[in-house]
């Protein structure tokens, strides 16, 4: 067998350079050869982990442009010193793994952040810890990438001069999982985002949503945890997202809502639990919607429908102990209430068969006045207006008389 | 006026009708946290009750308690007693025993419950407070309505017409106006209104405390910040107090004058 010798020099080559991307690692640490996360990634070559050991690394703007894996051991941690993005990747298949992020600098005109990924694909960033942050981790134009088990805790104070835990622009099929968000803006920010997979995180205490939608289409989030942010979760000109199992809970302020929807069409909410937020849903614009099995516990309003809400269907849901269950501001009813339960319903069910035998007026005539003239809210829970209701219920008159569960359930509906 | 006093509450206390209403009040509370052991829950659900329930029993109790005793007064107007002790005395006798039987009815089912352990303690302390005070309030003013009239039957009547007109047709007025001057500035309007209210003034006071504040969104907010504070607390309250100052003082005046 003769080879030629061109041929020969590239199996050559082939075998090293195979060989070597499989197994190279460069080892960044104080006593080591490269003592900078810099170097060591200068010096690493496509394929390679950059293994980072315990330590402080006082450095900003680190450059990733070739696939490689940067690997922290112990959590090392590295200080941006308020000085702008630490970590920019541009290069595809980059893997960032246990680091701890400290100290992005804040500015008014750029959106510094810890990991700033664009125009890259095939990324996995996870396992890492981000204090004193402006943004947190920010995906431009990035596709196909992966999120997970971070824990970013910022120190927002005013909305104006902080930023977002995580935020995707135009990126498409990322999945952001299993990560913890607390004390930023918002805490996940998607703007003309689609097929995105959002699940299993915790988002809370944010200065002002936990999650917050933009032209995002065909989203999924579901098993999420939104508590106690500034204005709940908006979703907001989406089309075909699916939300279930979450738990909007605690977001409570006078323009707190657990969620807000506005210009959404066709997307599932299912499975939901909306506890003790001013305003569980507050609905506007938002056509083809369809809500199954969500609990709804203590909120002030349960769904608060504004204007041009078409075609939506309430089914199987359970309203519990809200201060109203449903609010509309408008006498037509294009949406079906249909075998929920209501904690308020006193019907009977003389055949047994499950339903109320008589139909449920969910809107009450005082939270109808209120969406009027909101100044009469001081006047809740005093007697008359307990009398008006009453009466209300028995002839309606102000309130859409479409707006009715024919079929309440009698017992509360499990999933 | 302190003998007097003594004698109208002793009274009071051994009669059937101070017991049927601290049994009332300990079926209620006992009831209430049975169904529903969570301490905070059962606070806005007491607050209903009271906010309606204490001022009629405080009217008619007072109005009862003066038709009744009216022969006993007279007698005691023929011994060298002053007269505006004799009925101040009968007016804190009757209050006292009303708010004693208020204060152990609710409170010994929710110290029974954990009270003490609980964070609703300051929000009980204060149903308890407003309660008693809604009390003192409604007591006087059918003292005043009872010393005006001499005719029991329109006494009565006058009464629960006070009542009813201050905890359902004053909502309605209120209501009323709130929508049609809807156009207008009302949030000052709204605070004063409240305060020419005694249940209102309650209502609110309460409302407040609870967590449902936020629910009442702009308004609330401008209440909030009126009543939320310690100072807001304080001149809520004090206006409750001038509300039994002035009939308290009117019985005063009018009993000096008054012709038996």
């Amino acid at each position: 067998m003769i080879f030629r010798l061109p041929t020969l020099f590239f199996l050559i080559s082939f075998f090293y350079y195979g060989f070597n991307s499989a197994n190279a690692q460069i080892t960044v640490c104080d006593s080591c050869e490269f003592t900078s996360v810099k170097a060591g990634i200068k010096a690493a070559k496509p394929g390679d982990t950059v293994l980072i050991k315990a330590g402080l690394y006082k450095e900003n703007s680190i450059i990733i442009d070739k696939p490689i894996t940067l690997l922290g051991e112990n959590l090392p941690t590295i200080d941006g010193e308020d000085k702008g993005d630490i970590i920019q990747v541009f290069a595809d298949d980059v893997t960032i793994d246990g680091l701890k992020l400290i100290n992005v600098g804040s500015s008014y005109t750029e959106d510094y952040a810890a990991i700033r990924v664009s125009r890259a694909k095939n990324f996995v960033i996870q396992n890492l810890e981000l204090r004193k942050i402006f943004f947190g981790i920010y995906l431009e134009k990035a596709r196909e990438g992966i999120v997970r088990n971070n824990n970013i805790l910022g120190d927002a104070v005013s909305e104006h001069n902080s930023g977002n835990g995580i935020q995707l622009w135009y990126s498409k099929k990322i999945e952001i999982t299993n990560n913890s968000i607390q004390k930023v803006r918002d805490g996940i920010y998607l703007e003309f985002a689609d097929d995105c997979r959002i699940t299993k995180n915790l988002s809370k205490d944010n200065l002002r949503y936990g999650l917050h939608f933009m032209f995002s289409n065909d989203d999924v989030y579901n098993d999420n945890v939104f508590e106690n942010n500034g204005a709940g979760v908006a979703v907001m000109f989406s089309k075909r997202i699916h939300m279930k199992r979450n738990k909007f809970q605690y977001n409570w302020g006078t323009a707190a809502y657990g969620l807000l929807l506005k210009e959404i069409n066709d997307a599932e909410i299912a499975n939901n639990i909306f506890e003790e937020n001013t305003t569980g849903i507050n609905v506007e614009g938002s056509n083809r919607v369809n809500y199954t099995g969500n609990t709804f516990k203590n909120n002030g309003w349960a769904i608060k429908v504004k204007g041009a809400c078409y075609n939506n269907e309430f089914i199987n849901n359970n309203f519990l102990y809200n201060s109203f269950d449903v609010s509309y501001n408008a006498r037509l009813n294009d949406n079906k209430f249909h075998q929920n339960f209501w904690s308020e319903y006193t019907g009977y069910d003389l055949d047994e068969d499950g339903f109320g035998d008589v139909p449920y007026r969910p809107v009450k005539l005082f939270s109808y006045i209120v969406n009027r003239t909101p100044e009469t809210i001081i006047l809740m829970r005093s007697l008359f207006v307990d009398i008006i209701d009453f009466s209300e219920k028995v002839s309606p008159v102000f309130t859409p008389d479409n707006l009715l569960d024919e079929a309440p359930l009698m017992k509360k509906y499990s999933w | 006026m302190l003998k007097i006093l003594k004698y109208s509450f002793f009274d009071l206390i051994r009669s059937r009708w101070s017991y049927v209403y601290l049994l009332f009040y300990l079926l209620l509370g006992f009831v209430l946290l049975f169904l529903n052991e969570d301490l905070s829950k059962a606070v806005i659900t007491l607050m209903n009750v009271i906010i309606i329930l204490v001022p009629l029993i405080g009217t008619i109790f007072g109005v009862m308690y003066y038709y009744d005793s009216k022969e006993f007064t007279e007698l005691l107007l023929a011994q060298p007693v002053k007269r505006s002790s004799i009925f101040i005395g009968q007016y804190l006798g009757v209050s006292l025993s009303l708010v004693m039987s208020l204060v152990l009815g609710l409170g010994l089912p929710f110290v029974f419950y954990g009270l003490f352990e609980s964070a609703a303690i300051w929000d009980f302390s204060l149903l308890l407070v407003t309660g008693s005070m809604l009390t003192f309030i409604f007591t006087a003013l059918a003292f005043n309505i009872a010393l005006y009239n001499e005719n029991k039957i329109k006494g009565f009547s006058y009464a629960i017409l006070m009542w009813l007109f201050l905890a359902v047709i004053y909502d309605g007025l209120f209501l009323m106006s709130l929508i049609v001057f809807e156009t207008y500035p009302l949030d000052k309007f709204t605070l004063i209104a409240t305060v020419f209210n005694p249940i209102d003034l309650s209502r609110i006071l309460i409302l407040l405390k609870l967590d449902i504040a936020a629910l009442l969104g702009y308004t609330g907010a401008i209440f909030q910040k009126f009543f939320g504070t310690n100072v807001g607390l304080f001149l809520a309250l004090g206006s409750l107090m001038i509300w039994i100052l002035l009939p308290v003082l009117n019985i005063y005046r009018k009993a000096k004058k008054k012709d038996f």
